[in-house]
């Protein structure tokens, strides 16, 4: 299978300068980029598939002593490429605050409380079926320093790698129905609306488990298509 | 329109789920929170021929002050100039050197990768690309990542390379990374402006 980028396809991205979130403004190249090829360095990439994970990885409730405090939950899902070809064996990353909107980082100053059983890092590879599961907390929402009173909607951060070094994905797992999201840069910053719902996980009650965990789903696409077939007719 | 997900900055926190054992101090207290390594800075495996090399660099803002916040992926060729992915169908011998790796910066801004010195790899057209790395740059302010290459001081393949040619001759030189005098390891260092004078070329991929 050999799959091309368009990059019409990174319309949905966010710009690289986006002013409203403050950080971009220094931290954006002013120069334009400059266009290349396609070649084998950007069409291949590393393979970190079920060697790299071992089990309890995706269990972020079960790394220490004790159970961490907050609303347990399933987050789960599918990775696809842009023809809804499940992209199987690849490694998922994610990271988040604690259920009290605190990370365990040092840099992390927010009164919050840290919470011993919780660090919040967690990793699987999905399977043939390019399917992932997580368990973990509802992470708590947060002040950051962007602007006066601006806080976080909940979020989980993923991060994905797919089939090559141009699939590779930074991104953020958002809750449905949060009302912080009018006031959120970071969200915003995906400009098309149908674009940045793709970031909204969805509440999944099938898949909830009666007296344990509510469930959400996310579903993930990255960048790769099959070329399409030259017209036979 | 393509209905892929968009992408959203790694924000200043990813320490501890992507780069736990690297340059970046971030557990409040180590005892409690440790945290397992999946993809690290050091690439050099047992297999591995070819030249060792380390790879220093720093990555400064728009104002010239150091981002401690970011993250370094590279991604590059074995030292036959063999990739280990399904993308690249050529027999490897080093077949346990996976040719990734990540960095976080410390709070001076600085990264360090140890890995070999990547041979040619193929190119456009039929014709060998100068050995390089791919560069990627992700931090707190960055929507997405920015795409870089980084290329070696001492190749005269610098002067054919098909990609290298698409830069304006004035920027070319900051895809270079220079080779350090001293004895012992091969030190080349590769400083990345993220903006601002003698901004790194970033490439749209």
């Amino acid at each position: 299978m050999t799959l091309i980028y368009p990059r019409e396809s990174l319309s949905a991205f966010p710009k690289h300068l986006s002013p409203h979130y403050r950080s971009t403004v220094k931290r954006s190249p002013s120069q334009p980029l400059i266009f290349m090829p396609h070649t084998l360095s950007e069409l291949s990439g590393p393979i970190y598939g079920h060697n790299a994970v071992q089990e309890g990885d995706a269990d972020l409730t079960k790394q220490h002593k004790g159970e961490p405090l907050g609303e347990r939950i399933i987050v789960h899902g599918h990775v696809y490429d842009e023809d809804k070809r499940p992209v199987p064996d690849t490694l998922v990353e994610i990271w988040q605050a604690n259920s009290c909107g605190r990370y365990v980082h040092n840099v992390d100053q927010h009164p919050a409380p840290l919470d011993p059983n919780f660090t919040g890092a967690g990793r699987t590879a999905t399977d043939k079926n390019g399917y992932y599961r997580f368990i973990s907390v509802k992470p708590g929402a947060y002040p950051w320093g962007n602007h006066h009173n601006a806080w976080r909607p909940n979020h989980i951060h993923f991060s994905v790698f797919g089939h090559s070094f141009l699939s590779r994905l930074v991104t953020q797992m958002y809750f449905p129905g949060d009302p912080l999201f009018p006031f959120d840069p970071i969200f915003n910053s995906v400009t098309d609306e149908k674009a940045r719902m793709r970031m909204v996980s969805s509440f999944d009650l099938e898949n909830t488990i009666p007296d344990w965990a509510l469930c959400f789903r996310f579903d993930i696409v990255l960048r790769g298509r099959e070329e399409t077939p030259p017209d036979k007719h | 329109m393509s209905d892929i997900t968009p992408s959203q900055t790694v924000g200043p926190y990813f320490a501890y789920g992507l780069a736990p054992h690297s340059r970046c101090d971030w557990s409040p207290d180590k005892k409690v929170y440790d945290s397992k390594e999946t993809v690290g800075a050091n690439l050099v495996t047992p297999d591995a021929t070819g030249e060792k090399i380390r790879i220093e660099g720093r990555v400064t803002d728009g104002d010239g002050l150091p981002i401690n916040d970011a993250m370094i992926e590279i991604w590059q060729a074995d030292s036959q100039g063999r990739y280990a992915s399904p993308a690249d169908k050529r027999a490897r011998t080093n077949a346990l050197f996976k040719g990734f790796g990540r960095s976080a910066t410390d709070k001076d801004g600085a990264y360090s990768f140890d890995t070999v010195k990547p041979g040619a790899v193929p190119g456009p057209d039929g014709k060998p690309q100068a050995p390089h790395i791919v560069v990627c740059i992700y931090s707190r302010g960055m929507l997405r990542q920015v795409y870089t290459r980084l290329y070696f001081s001492d190749e005269a393949a610098n002067g054919a390379d098909a990609i290298l040619a698409l830069v304006p001759e004035q920027r070319r030189g900051t895809l270079i990374a220079h080779k350090e005098g001293g004895k012992g390891q091969t030190v080349y260092r590769f400083d990345i402006r993220v903006q601002g004078e003698n901004e790194t070329v970033f490439f749209d991929i």
